[in-house]
């Protein structure tokens, strides 16, 4: 197991490593190939009408003259160390951990990220809670009601959460319950130690809209897992053993049933952690999302690409948790 | 191991379960499946009971009719099944759960899917155990590790920790047996028991079974589409065809007399090794019978060569009723039983000899069922017969 541990930490570094040669290569590699110098890309961030001098100035203190090895070099070393951008008469310092340095927002990226994490977060751990108790519940019981009228009506409804998108049942959400009857803020976020109850009626549209989403995937995905494993031996086996029927449902169906269900949801919260960006428009929330918007609209090259690294991180992460969950859970993964 | 069999033994010689006219349908979007149709039995303890057939012929689902463990509304049984003199059929569900496990219990052809992957070995004979018994998981483990010692896992009180998957197949179907005698079951269901396992296996579980059930002193069901598993370890034999008993009689009488085309079919596609190499296996031609439209009559005539020999239309028109032949050996067909006699000796002719003969055809049969009328089912038979040691006649 833990040999298992170490391989699967290290499998995971290296999975972020190559992320970001990708991510960094798409960014700094491709305009490049388009055609772009050096001195094209610094203009960039110089304002209207630059002088030659202003470009060349921020072409040495972006590092864009450098070979682009270098640069990726010394965007890992900024990383762990911290970034100087020098163009001679000014230095302008990038903190570690220094994931680029926004010259149109005059401010590192990461402390922006880490600030619009708590918002993102908030909205996809809640609501994740919900889908995946909410959605289990109801594949479990339309598993055990199959053909029953609970069943078919939670299926349609299911039918109709994944097709519809979050900015419909989010507006119509909104339109309900935060303009016709105004229960709910309809835009905004609170933080949480500013007031807990706040946050909770901030979130609660979001929470719901995007679990009533991700929900009635769950809910298919464990009626369909529930059904197979319902009539597995083993199954029939803890019948025969005369277990109580909430035992043989639980302990032996559901047990079995949730494994695949559990790797979905992991990759599925990392996802959303990156950003959740539908959600956070719809409901007016400063988050990941609203921020990676933002960085691509003003097409903010380290924004971007500081923001994709992060999504990068959490998916990767929970690629790996899931790994280790699944050797928690199945024992026969463990000796694999 | 005294503890292990603490419970007394109910009146000597009342059956631990009767089973009679149990008829079991379901109901299809294709029309109503008559699974089992008419099947009656009874069983002491002590006592082996081997069912036998092809797949489709009703065996498991009567097995799993005795456990209760049809469920849903589709699910018609009737009949009356009395373990202990309890009947199971008009019982409530939680009645029979309560049974389950503790009386009557079961052990299943496949012993890997059987087994929950995500619990330890020692874990599930402790849920079986528990579930019937107030005891506290220390005494529930160290009965679990008693019972995998018992029935010859070695080392049990590490392997008590080990999961399924490290298991042979063979180690699976003893922890089967083990969590189905956790409770000392006077009852002990064996569905095809040692098909899933390799041959050299198959032969030891058989004789674990019977060990413990002299030791536990359980009747036994065997089902199984093996005659020769069959043949070494039951008392009784219930031939079934289409859901219906066609014959049904003490081991030696079925094996040494057999009085039904299809058993005589099954004996005639049984592989055996004192048969010369010359012999071909005599398949049973046609496939089994659609329990949605059962053929009328015999459930049987379209793929018997003898509806000519009973002549009329006896065989397409009339479902031939259970007679007794012999004491306590009937069979469901319209031969006579002149006719029935005859043509089995016609049939084992060539079955019975050791070595192939073509010329020695009228000598041959001279071991055979000489006096088929003989009720004695001691009869010296050449075909399998119950305490025939060597193992390696069981059907690969």
């Amino acid at each position: 197991m833990v040999t298992f541990l170490i391989r699967r930490v290290i499998r995971t570094i290296l999975l972020l490593l190559a992320v970001s040669i990708i991510t960094f290569g798409i960014f700094f590699l491709i305009p490049r190939l388009a055609g772009q110098n050096a001195a094209e890309l610094a203009a960039q961030y110089v304002g209207k009408n630059p002088t030659a001098g202003a470009i060349k100035q921020m072409e040495i203190k972006l590092g864009l003259n450098e070979p682009l090895p270098v640069q990726y070099w010394k965007y890992l070393v900024g990383i762990v160390a911290g970034t100087h951008y020098n163009d001679g008469p000014s230095i302008t310092y990038c903190p570690p951990p220094c994931f680029g340095y926004s010259f149109r927002n005059q401010q590192p990226v990461w402390p922006q990220l880490v600030s619009d994490l708590p918002v993102t977060a908030s909205l996809a751990i809640g609501a994740a809670f919900l889908w995946l108790v909410g959605g289990v519940a109801i594949g479990v019981l339309s598993a055990l009601r199959r053909g029953t009228i609970l069943d078919r009506l939670s299926m349609a409804v299911a039918l109709a959460g994944v097709s519809l998108p979050i900015f419909f049942t989010g507006a119509v959400a909104l339109l309900l319950f935060a303009f016709k009857w105004p229960i709910f803020p309809g835009s905004g976020y609170t933080n949480i130690a500013q007031s807990p109850v706040g946050w909770v009626e901030h979130l609660v549209l979001p929470w719901v809209s995007l679990a009533f989403l991700y929900a009635a995937l769950y809910a298919r995905l464990t009626r369909a897992g529930m059904l197979e494993t319902m009539g597995e031996d083993f199954v029939r086996t803890a019948r025969a053993k005369g277990l109580r029927e909430r035992t043989v449902i639980f302990k032996h169906g559901l047990r079995a049933a949730l494994t695949p269900i559990l790797t979905i949801f992991g990759l599925d919260l990392g996802l959303l952690l990156g950003g959740a960006i539908l959600t956070e428009t719809t409901f007016s929330m400063q988050g990941l999302g609203a921020f990676t918007v933002q960085a691509i609209t003003n097409q903010d090259f380290p924004e971007v690409m500081g923001v994709v690294m992060f999504a990068a991180f959490f998916i990767v992460v929970a690629n790996m948790l899931v790994d280790i969950l699944y050797a928690v859970i199945d024992p026969r993964v463990r000796t694999a | 191991m005294m503890e292990l069999t603490t419970e007394a033994t109910p009146v000597a010689g009342a059956p631990v379960l009767d089973v009679s006219d149990l008829r079991v349908r379901f109901t299809t979007d294709d029309g109503v499946v008559k699974a089992v149709d008419g099947v009656s039995f009874s069983l002491e303890r002590g006592r082996t009971l081997g069912i036998v057939g092809e797949s489709g012929s009703g065996k498991s689902v009567t097995s799993l009719a005795i456990m209760g463990l049809h469920r849903g509304k589709n699910v018609q049984i009737t009949g009356e099944i009395r373990l202990d003199g309890e009947d199971l059929v008009t019982a409530s569900p939680e009645r029979v759960r309560q049974l389950r496990g503790s009386k009557m219990a079961m052990i299943f052809q496949d012993p890997l899917s059987s087994l929950h992957p995500y619990y330890t070995v020692g874990h599930q004979i402790m849920e079986a155990y528990r579930v019937h018994n107030k005891v506290t998981k220390a005494q529930a483990r160290k009965r679990a590790i008693d019972l995998l010692g018992r029935v010859g896992i070695p080392s049990p009180a590490s392997r008590v920790d080990a999961y399924p998957h490290q298991f042979s197949g063979g180690m699976r179907q003893r922890a089967m047996i083990a969590m189905a005698l956790s409770c000392d079951p006077g009852l002990l269901i064996a569905d095809e028991p040692t098909t899933a396992l390799d041959v050299t296996v198959q032969a030891q579980i058989l004789d674990l079974i019977l060990d413990l059930q002299s030791e536990f002193n359980s009747a036994v069901i065997l089902i199984t589409h093996d005659l020769g598993v069959v043949a070494e370890i039951s008392d009784q034999i219930l031939v079934m065809y289409g859901g219906r008993p066609v014959e049904t009689g003490p081991a030696a009488g079925i094996f040494g007399q057999p009085r039904h085309p299809y058993t005589w079919g099954l004996l005639g596609s049984m592989p055996r090794l004192d048969v010369g190499r010359a012999e071909r296996l005599i398949p049973i031609p046609g496939a089994p019978p659609s329990l949605i439209n059962v053929p009328a009559g015999c459930p049987f005539h379209p793929r018997c060569t003898f509806v000519a020999t009973v002549g009329g239309h006896a065989c397409e028109a009339q479902v031939p009723a259970l007679e007794e032949i012999a004491y306590q050996h009937k069979a469901a067909c319209h031969l006579t039983a002149e006719q029935k006699r005859v043509a089995w000796e016609a049939l084992s002719d060539p079955l019975s000899r050791t070595t192939p003969d073509p010329a020695a055809l009228p000598d041959s049969a001279a071991g055979v069922a000489e006096d088929p009328g003989d009720p004695d089912p001691a009869d010296p038979v050449p075909v399998d017969s119950g305490d025939a040691p060597n193992p390696s006649e069981v059907e690969a």
